[in-house]
C-alpha cells in the first residue's frame, strides 16, 4: 500500500515535471522561431569590411581555403597595368612569376585587345590571400575581391576566419543568394 | 624607379580608404570593338535548401527508429548498426557540423542579439532531440550524435570510475553549458565548437592540437567510456534532465527483473541503478535532516555562484576581441607602432577611435557582469541540487538503467535471462 503511494507520488512529479519542460522548450522553440530565418544562412565576406590582412589564407578550416578571389568583370577597367596582377614597382609587365604580385601565379592574363586585358582567376590554385584584392583596389577598380565560395566552404557552424578577421567583415548571411558582390558602387544596404 | 614606387606607395595611402574607393570607378568598363564578352563570375550555391529538410528528416527518422530499437525491439545490433550508418553519414560526410550540441549557442545568440537570425533548421535541430528524451529518453545518444558514436564504437575495456568521481566529474557538464551561452549571448566566441575534440577527425584536419585531444579522448575512451558525453557534453547536460522526466525509457529486462545480478557489471557508463541497501532504508530518517539542511543551503550557494562569476568578469570579458584590443591598447599604446600585429594595425587603419572602442569594450564588459552573475547563480544551483541529491534515497527493488545517464546503447538486454 505504502510502496504504491510513493510509486504513485513519484509518477506525478515525473510527469508535472515533463508537463513543465515540454513548455519550457515550446517557449524557447516559439520564441526562437519568431526571429527564425526561413532561408539557409551561410558565412559570407563583406567585400567593403575586408582589409585583406591575410587571415582568410590561413584560418579556414580547410586548406587550401574556401575563400577566393573573385572577379567582378563588369567592374573591370582591363588595365594593361594591372595593379591586382602586377606587383608594385614591376612595371615592365611581363608575365614573369616574378613580377607577379599572387604568390601562386592563379591569375591569368589574356589579351583581348589592345591595350586591354582579360584578368580570370584559377580558383585550384587561389588560396585566398587577398594580395590580388588589395592591389586592385588600391591602384585599379577594386573588382577583385575575396568571398566564401560556397561550393567549398563545409559551413562551420562558427567559421574560424570570422573569429579572427580584424575587421569585422565576415557574417553570417540570409537569402537566395550567398554572395555579397561588389556589383556597383555602392556599398550594400 | 624610386620615384615611380614612392608614386604609386603615395596613391596606395590617399586611395585606400575605405570611403574614397566606394565612390568613383577609376577606370571605366572599356568599350569592346571586338566584340567581347566578359565572362560571369562563377558562384555556385551552397547545396539545396532541400538538403537541410533531408537533414532534419534524417534525425526525425534515427530518433523515432531508435526509441522503437531501444524500448520495443531491443536491439543492440540495430543500434549499432544505425549509429555506424549516423556516424559516417552526420559525421564523415556531413563533416560534423550539423549539430544539435552547437546549436545551443546559435539558440543562445538569437536570443541575446536580434539581428541574428538562426535559421529553423538550427531550432529544429535544437529541440527534437530534448523533445524525443522527454518522451523516450537519451535516443538522441543512443545512435544519431556522431561524437557519441565515434567514442560508443571504440570501447573496449571498459573500466568502473568510482560513484564520487563520477558524479562530482558529471557536474561539469552544466558548467560547461553555463560557459558556453555566457560566451554565446556576449556574442564572443562559441566554444563548444571551437573546443569540439572530433570535428578534427571528422574533417580529416584541423589544428593540429585538436587533433591531439580527439585522439587522446578516444584512447582514454577506450577505458573510460564515452568522456566526452559523460564529462563534458554540454548538450548531454539537457538532454540528461529531460531524460530523468521521460515518459517511457528501455528498460534491462523484457518484463519482470528478478534480481539475478547478472547486467550489474554490463553498462560500460556505470548508468545501471541497483537495488537499495535494505541498511541503507533503514537509515532514511537520519538522511532527511541532512537533506533539509541541504536544501536550506541552496539559496546561499545561488548566491556565491553569481557573486564569485560576477567578480571573474573582467577576466572573462578578456576572451572578447573587442575588449581585448581595447585592454591591449589602454596598458600599453606602445603596441600602436608594432607593425606585425596586425589586429592593432587594422584597428588603427579603421575609422574607429580608441575612444569608441574602449566605449564598446565597457558596454561588453557590463554585460559580462550580469551575465556571469547568471552562469554563475545556475553554477550554485546546481551544486546544491547535486549535493541534496546525495541525500535522498529512492527505494528500488530491481536493476534499472538510470534514466539521467542511460545513453540507450542497448548494450545491457542480452544479459537478462527474462524471456517475454
Ligand atoms: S580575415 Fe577578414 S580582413 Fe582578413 S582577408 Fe579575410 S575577410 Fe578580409
Ligand atoms: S593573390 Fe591571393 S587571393 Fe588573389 S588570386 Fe592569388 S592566391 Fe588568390
Ligand atoms: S565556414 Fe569554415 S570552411 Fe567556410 S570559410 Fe569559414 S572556416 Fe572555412
Ligand atoms: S552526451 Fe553529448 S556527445 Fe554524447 S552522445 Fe549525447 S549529445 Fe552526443
Ligand atoms: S542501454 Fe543504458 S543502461 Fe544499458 S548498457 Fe547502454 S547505457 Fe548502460
Amino acid at each position: 500500500m505504502e510502496r504504491k503511494k510513493t510509486k504513485n507520488r513519484r509518477e506525478f512529479i515525473r510527469s508535472s515535471m515533463r508537463f513543465g519542460m515540454v513548455l519550457a522548450l515550446g517557449g524557447v522553440g516559439g520564441l526562437a522561431f519568431r526571429n527564425a530565418a526561413a532561408g539557409k544562412s551561410v558565412w559570407q565576406i563583406d567585400p567593403f569590411k575586408c582589409t585583406w590582412c591575410g587571415r582568410c589564407a590561413t584560418h579556414c578550416v580547410l586548406n587550401p581555403s574556401a575563400v577566393k578571389c573573385v572577379h567582378a568583370y563588369e567592374m573591370c577597367g582591363y588595365c594593361d597595368l594591372c595593379g591586382g596582377y602586377l606587383k608594385v614597382g614591376h612595371s615592365d609587365r611581363s608575365t614573369a612569376a616574378e613580377n607577379q604580385l599572387c604568390p601562386t601565379a592563379a591569375i591569368n592574363r589574356k589579351f583581348i585587345e589592345e591595350p586591354y586585358y582579360e584578368y580570370v582567376i584559377n580558383e585550384d590554385l587561389c588560396i585566398g590571400c587577398g594580395k590580388c584584392a588589395e592591389g586592385c583596389t588600391a591602384f585599379g577598380n577594386g573588382s577583385m575581391f575575396l568571398q566564401i565560395k560556397h561550393d567549398i566552404c563545409v559551413d562551420c557552424n562558427e567559421c574560424s576566419i570570422a573569429r579572427v578577421c580584424p575587421s569585422d567583415a565576415i557574417k553570417r548571411i540570409n537569402g537566395p543568394d550567398p554572395y555579397l558582390m561588389k556589383g556597383d558602387f555602392s556599398e550594400p544596404a | 624607379m624610386r620615384l615611380k614606387t614612392t608614386i604609386l606607395a603615395f596613391l596606395l595611402l590617399i586611395t585606400s580608404g575605405p570611403v574614397l574607393w566606394a565612390q568613383q570607378q577609376r577606370f571605366p568598363m572599356p568599350e569592346f570593338e571586338s566584340g567581347y564578352q566578359y565572362p560571369d563570375a562563377k558562384l555556385p550555391g551552397s547545396g539545396s535548401l532541400a538538403m537541410e529538410y533531408f537533414d532534419v528528416g534524417i534525425l526525425v527518422l534515427l530518433l523515432a527508429v531508435t526509441s522503437w530499437l531501444a524500448i520495443k525491439k531491443r536491439s543492440r545490433k540495430w543500434i549499432l548498426l544505425l549509429m555506424t550508418g549516423a556516424l559516417l553519414y552526420f559525421g564523415f560526410w556531413r563533416q560534423g557540423c550539423i549539430c544539435p550540441i552547437g546549436a545551443v549557442q546559435n539558440v543562445a545568440l538569437g536570443f541575446s542579439d536580434p539581428t541574428y537570425a538562426v535559421s529553423w533548421f538550427i531550432i529544429a535541430l535544437f529541440l527534437l532531440p530534448l523533445l524525443f528524451s522527454l518522451a523516450f529518453g537519451r535516443v538522441f545518444c543512443g545512435t544519431a550524435c556522431p561524437l557519441g558514436a565515434i567514442q560508443d564504437i571504440v570501447v573496449v575495456r571498459p573500466v568502473r570510475v568510482p560513484v564520487w568521481v563520477r558524479k562530482s566529474l558529471g557536474m561539469f557538464p552544466f558548467v560547461y553549458l553555463a560557459l558556453a551561452v555566457l560566451f554565446a549571448t556576449t556574442g564572443t566566441d562559441f566554444i563548444i565548437c571551437r573546443y569540439d575534440p572530433f570535428i578534427g577527425i571528422f574533417r580529416m584536419g584541423a589544428e593540429f592540437h585538436l587533433i591531439v585531444i580527439g585522439i587522446g579522448f578516444l584512447l582514454v575512451g577506450m577505458f573510460v567510456a564515452r568522456p566526452y558525453c559523460r564529462f563534458f557534453c554540454p548538450y548531454g547536460a539537457l538532454l540528461k534532465t529531460t531524460s530523468i522526466f521521460s515518459k517511457n525509457h528501455l528498460s534491462i529486462t523484457p518484463s519482470q527483473c528478478i534480481d539475478c545480478k547478472l547486467c550489474k557489471d554490463s553498462c560500460p557508463f556505470d548508468a545501471i541503478d541497483h537495488p537499495t541497501d535494505p541498511k541503507v532504508i533503514g537509515k532514511m530518517k537520519d538522511k532527511t535532516k541532512h537533506f533539509l539542511l541541504y536544501a536550506a543551503l541552496i539559496p546561499l550557494l545561488i548566491v556565491v555562484g553569481g557573486w564569485a562569476m560576477s567578480s571573474a568578469h573582467i577576466f572573462l570579458a578578456r576572451a572578447n576581441p573587442d575588449v581585448y584590443l581595447a585592454h591591449l591598447l589602454v596598458r600599453d599604446p606602445s603596441v600602436m607602432e608594432d607593425l606585425d600585429n596586425l589586429d592593432v594595425q587594422t584597428f588603427l587603419g579603421s575609422d574607429r577611435t580608441v575612444d569608441e572602442l574602449v566605449n564598446d569594450a565597457t558596454a561588453i564588459q557590463a554585460t559580462f557582469r550580469s551575465g556571469a552573475w547568471f552562469t554563475g547563480a545556475f553554477i550554485g544551483l546546481v551544486a546544491g541540487l547535486f549535493l541534496v541529491s546525495q541525500f535522498v534515497i529512492r527505494r528500488r527493488d530491481d536493476y534499472q538503467p538510470n534514466r539521467g545517464d542511460c545513453f540507450s546503447c542497448g548494450r545491457c538486454f542480452k544479459y537478462c535471462p527474462v524471456q517475454k
